[in-house]
């Protein structure tokens, strides 16, 4: 080994230490500081992910949009899809902060080649669903995402800060919607029950696989992209749920749920694994929809984009002439 | 028909109000800084967070270093005596 290689990996070794040294003491890693290329890409895949389920998010509820019964529930409902574009926005910026490049991460999205939450593959057949939706998948969402506010990557963490501040007005909106039904006929109170059965499951994968099977997680703490655990925040969001189930006068679908006094917690029933599995890998009962609706808006928003590209041209042109 | 030309990245500042710089609160895509405007007001102020909007194209801007640690602001690390707990001003005294 020659100077020039000595001095090489001393450099590097330092950047690592630098690198470490920052997230030891709780600081954040900002774009341009050096780190490890797994770091990057980690965060990149971690950060599309998150985006692409923002932007898929859309649809499940965004189909209800023009069958909402009131004005009210209809201006709601359009502001909290409005929210779910932004926060894909908000996303995609923190990932181009990495290098990541927006149309390949869309591309990617709409080949399959990159994932997003397995949640929004379920169907939306009832007004119900709107609520609920609100309620439990959003609350698994604030669940998971308020311990990301800390991430250790800053433009990350910044958009989380925001995400989080707006997800709380998704969960309240679907909660007082479900109230509203519950304060009316039997047939509304059973079609909240029969939504809240369809979507508890589905809500407690959102945690993803157990931790014993979770192929990320000892990296992601080290890292502290990720702060607590798969089944530490699932257990969190069950305890979350249960009073706040109880007060709307629903029953979550588990016979194995009740409080341990000695735990502190509840326990609760076995998710079943085999679903989330399928549904992730592509067998979900709405995950070609979902795609199939993307790359159509893609598609066809080509000329949209084209035109305004082609705009912007004429009219740099003409200021250029006039100049 | 001619390849699509890549919308630019458009850095967005917004003043929350009166009285506040321009804080830096992300970034978007647009085809030019007239629509960058009008993308960062419904991206970035849905809900009365801001009352002006800068929007500066990602490439003019010129930055320190590529590090955020950076020597450049190595200078400013000995000069103790630019603050005004350097110095020694006894107790007694009124109004420093």
């Amino acid at each position: 080994m020659d100077a020039a290689d000595t001095d090489a990996r001393t450099g590097a070794d330092a950047r690592l230490a630098d690198f470490e040294r920052t997230i030891e003491r709780d600081q954040r890693i900002e774009p341009r500081d050096w780190m490890p290329d797994r770091y990057r890409s980690t965060m990149v895949r971690q950060i599309a992910q998150h985006a692409h389920s923002e932007i898929i998010g859309m649809q499940p509820e965004g189909a209800w949009i023009t069958r909402a019964p009131s004005l009210r529930r209809k201006a709601i409902l359009l502001a909290k899809v409005q929210d779910e574009a932004g926060h894909g926005l908000y996303l995609y910026s923190a990932a181009e902060t990495l290098g990541a490049d927006r149309p390949e991460l869309t591309a990617r999205l709409i080949s399959g080649r990159q994932k997003y939450s397995s949640i929004f593959n379920y169907p939306t057949p009832s007004f119900a669903d709107v609520g609920v939706i609100g309620w439990l998948v959003d609350g698994a969402a604030i669940c998971n995402q308020v311990p990301l506010c800390r991430s250790s990557y800053g433009p990350y963490a910044r958009a989380m800060i925001r995400i989080c501040k707006e997800e709380s007005f998704h969960q309240r909106q679907g909660y007082e919607l479900l109230m509203t039904l519950m304060r009316g006929t039997e047939a509304q109170r059973r079609m909240v029950q029969e939504s809240v059965d369809r979507w508890w499951w589905p809500s407690l994968m959102m945690f993803g696989p157990p931790d014993a099977e979770s192929t990320h997680t000892a990296q992601s703490m080290a890292w502290k992209i990720k702060r607590h655990t798969n089944d530490e925040l699932r257990q969190r969001f069950v305890d979350m749920t249960v009073p706040q189930a109880a007060a709307l006068g629903v029953t979550l679908p588990d016979p194995d749920l009740r409080w341990n006094a000695e735990r502190g917690h509840h326990d609760f029933g076995e998710v079943d694994w085999s679903e989330l599995k399928r549904v992730i890998s592509g067998d979900g009962p709405c995950n070609a929809e979902r795609i199939e609706v993307r790359r159509a808006a893609h598609e066809d928003g080509a000329w949209v984009r084209e035109a305004a590209a082609a705009h912007a041209a004429k009219r740099a042109r003409r200021e250029g002439e006039a100049a | 028909m001619e390849p699509s030309r890549e919308w630019p990245l458009y850095e967005v500042f917004v003043r929350g109000k009166r009285g506040l710089n321009h804080v830096h609160v992300g970034s978007l895509r647009a085809a030019d800084a007239e629509m960058a405007l009008r993308n960062a007001r419904d991206l970035y102020t849905r809900r009365n967070e801001g009352v002006s909007i800068w929007v500066v194209e990602a490439k003019a801007i010129t930055a320190s270093s590529p590090d955020e640690k950076d020597p450049f602001f190595a200078p400013s690390g000995d000069k103790v005596y630019r603050h005004p707990t350097f110095y020694d001003i006894p107790e007694n005294v009124p109004h420093m």
